[in-house]
């Protein structure tokens, strides 16, 4: 039976490493090659000779780098906070509200989160450039964030469902209004399906190549890390050291959000999955 | 005995409820109105259209409609791969999810670093990771083949091989696949011990177990990471567009018309015809035409999903 069980732990934790390096090497590549030399970056070596950290102050001083930064806090920020509070309101009377009509309204949150970005995007373009001139902004992909967002609401839903209604009654008899409810009473008491949501929002900012390609294109100013990203490569050829560079320094962001939330990512996506 | 209400008042009240109710969802409302509705019927409308979006559009009945459907050499290539791409990256990631979701439950040493270590691409940025494998994967000098050669194993043309570059794109997926990994590890934890401990008092074995106690339990957590897979991937774009661009070793500057789907159109999804024509030939009529097959597609898989109640939808709804 002990020898089973050795015999056990052993296949398992052989799988897991073997998993791992799947999973790590990757990142280890990409770290290597990003602080080799120009040279060295062409051979296909893959242990770096000497270690050129310098490689990311020349990122940094590539033109435009710090604009895209710039950008993609400010379209990851505004549009995360935008979200947030245009949903919440809107989850909340999804969740609470007993009222005719529900039923269709859920129905078409969930449908419009499940279609692609692509199907209404032609004419939403010519309305943000022919008649609002704001193409070549971030304007056209911030601005809709303030009107709800059909996955945030789906999620923030689903956490409020979850809330003891009794909590709300109470407040309702105490005379309390619903707006009031929700700020004093809902808000403290969903702050972690809130903070998932807007985990999940930013991420989904940050991550964002689509918009930004149709909407910022033509204005290298208003470009965001991902999107600037790919014309890196491109301005720099065959110099994978420093693209390697650029592509962790678009990650390193994400993954410490992750570090310091670790906590409401995981509960934000088992809130997709498992509940519900 | 309090006095009932009188009609009017009940009738105000119903009245401010409805009001509020209104209130709160007014948000999604103009929202829904202004960036959905609208939007759609124009896609409509310009579907009907001749539309270069300069000058005015002119009606040109169901010309695009047939350019799309019939003509249109690459509809076709885009639609194969779309269907492509949703029935393998699904499978594989949603059996791979499950696999590695099984392995960090029976970790017992390390668990915590075996977790994060499987977590973590999900969360690298799709550009920044397909950028990623674009350099691992390149025949000249990516590691990988580096490696694959020096074990003597024939190294593939990746990215450059019409007959590699949607299995690269898998890959890629599969490499991220810490989304569902959570998932499947929350749904497994669930399963109740007790059963666990029954079927082994039964002596099942561990293939048994699985099957009799483990799957039903997990089913609908498995059909809901179907549908949420099915539902991405007919939306998959940026990871195709980037792979193909970097890899045709094209230089890209802003108002560049590189044609998506290199190599030899086999990366070209329906999303990417969408920008394509729309964005690149300034064929606005074709370009919501296509839309409108897109949202086609995209509504029947949804309500047939929606069907089978995946999990969505509570029963009171």
């Amino acid at each position: 039976m002990t020898r089973k069980r050795a015999l056990h732990w052993i296949a398992v934790h052989t799988t897991a490493v073997a998993a791992a390096l799947f999973f790590t090497l990757p990142f280890v590549f990409v770290l290597l090659t990003s602080v080799m030399s120009d040279e060295q970056a062409m051979s296909g070596e893959l242990w770096p000779q000497e270690w050129h950290w310098s490689n990311y102050a020349e990122v940094f001083r590539t033109p435009g780098f710090l604009d895209w930064w710039r950008n993609s806090l400010l379209y990851a920020g505004l549009g995360t906070l935008f979200t947030v509070c245009s949903s919440l309101p809107v989850a909340y009377a999804l969740a609470k509200f007993r009222f005719r009509g529900r039923r269709p309204v859920m129905l078409l949150v969930v449908s419009t989160m499940m279609l692609p970005p692509q199907v209404v995007i032609v004419p939403m373009y010519l309305v943000w450039a022919q008649q609002l001139h704001l193409s070549g902004t971030l304007w056209p992909l911030i601005v809709p964030l303030a009107f709800g967002d059909a996955y945030s609401i789906f999620l923030l839903r689903q956490f409020l469902l979850t809330l003891p209604s009794s909590c709300l009654e109470a407040a309702r008899l105490d005379g309390c209004g619903e707006l009031r409810t929700l700020l004093h009473i809902v808000v403290p008491m969903a702050r972690p399906g809130i903070a998932a949501v807007a985990l999940f929002q930013f991420f989904f900012c940050w991550n964002d190549y689509f918009g930004p390609q149709i909407y910022a294109a033509q204005n290298p100013g208003a470009w965001t890390l991902s999107y600037g990203l790919e014309s890196f490569k491109s301005a720099h050829g065959v110099n994978w050291n420093l693209t390697m560079a650029a592509t962790l320094l678009v990650m390193a962001p994400v993954v410490l959000v992750f570090f310091f939330a670790q906590k409401a990512f995981v509960e934000g996506v088992t809130l997709t999955g498992v509940k519900g | 005995m309090a006095p009932l209400p009188a009609a009017p008042e009940l009738r105000r009240r119903h009245l401010r409820e409805r009001l509020r109710t209104l209130g709160f969802l007014s948000p999604w409302l103009v929202g829904f109105t202004v960036f959905f509705g609208y939007p759609l019927l124009a896609t409509v409308y310009f579907s009907f259209m001749h539309y270069n979006q300069i000058q005015a559009p002119t009606f040109v009945g169901l010309r695009n409609w047939t350019y799309v459907l019939r003509q249109m050499p690459l509809f076709g290539p885009a639609l194969w791969n779309t269907l492509w791409l949703v029935v393998v990256t699904v499978t594989l990631r949603v059996a791979f999810g499950l696999g590695i979701g099984l392995l960090v439950t029976k970790v017992k040493t390390g668990a915590g670093f075996f977790r994060t270590a499987f977590y973590l691409p999900y969360l690298a940025p799709p550009v920044a990771a397909t950028v990623a494998f674009v350099f691992l994967l390149n025949p000249g000098t990516g590691p990988v083949n580096e490696i694959l050669s020096a074990v003597g194993v024939p190294a593939p043309n990746w990215w450059g091989d019409p007959a590699w570059a949607k299995p690269s794109l898998v890959l890629l997926s599969l490499w991220g696949v810490g989304d569902l990994m959570v998932i499947f590890m929350a749904a497994l934890l669930d399963v109740p011990k007790e059963q666990y401990e029954a079927a082994e008092l039964d002596g099942a074995g561990r293939l048994a177990t699985f099957r009799y106690v483990t799957w039903p339990a997990i089913t609908p957590i498995v059909m809901f990471a179907v549908v949420t897979g099915v539902v991405q991937t007919m939306q998959y774009y940026t990871q195709a567009l980037v792979a193909g661009k970097l890899a045709s070793g094209v230089s890209i500057g802003p108002g560049s018309v590189v044609q998506p789907g290199y190599p030899d159109h086999s990366t070209l999804t329906v999303p990417q015809l969408v920008y394509s024509l729309g964005f690149q030939n300034f064929n606005t009529g074709a370009a919501c035409a296509l839309s409108l097959v897109l949202f086609a597609l995209a509504m029947t898989v949804t309500s047939l999903l929606m069907r089978r109640r995946a999990g969505l939808l509570t029963a009171e709804d």
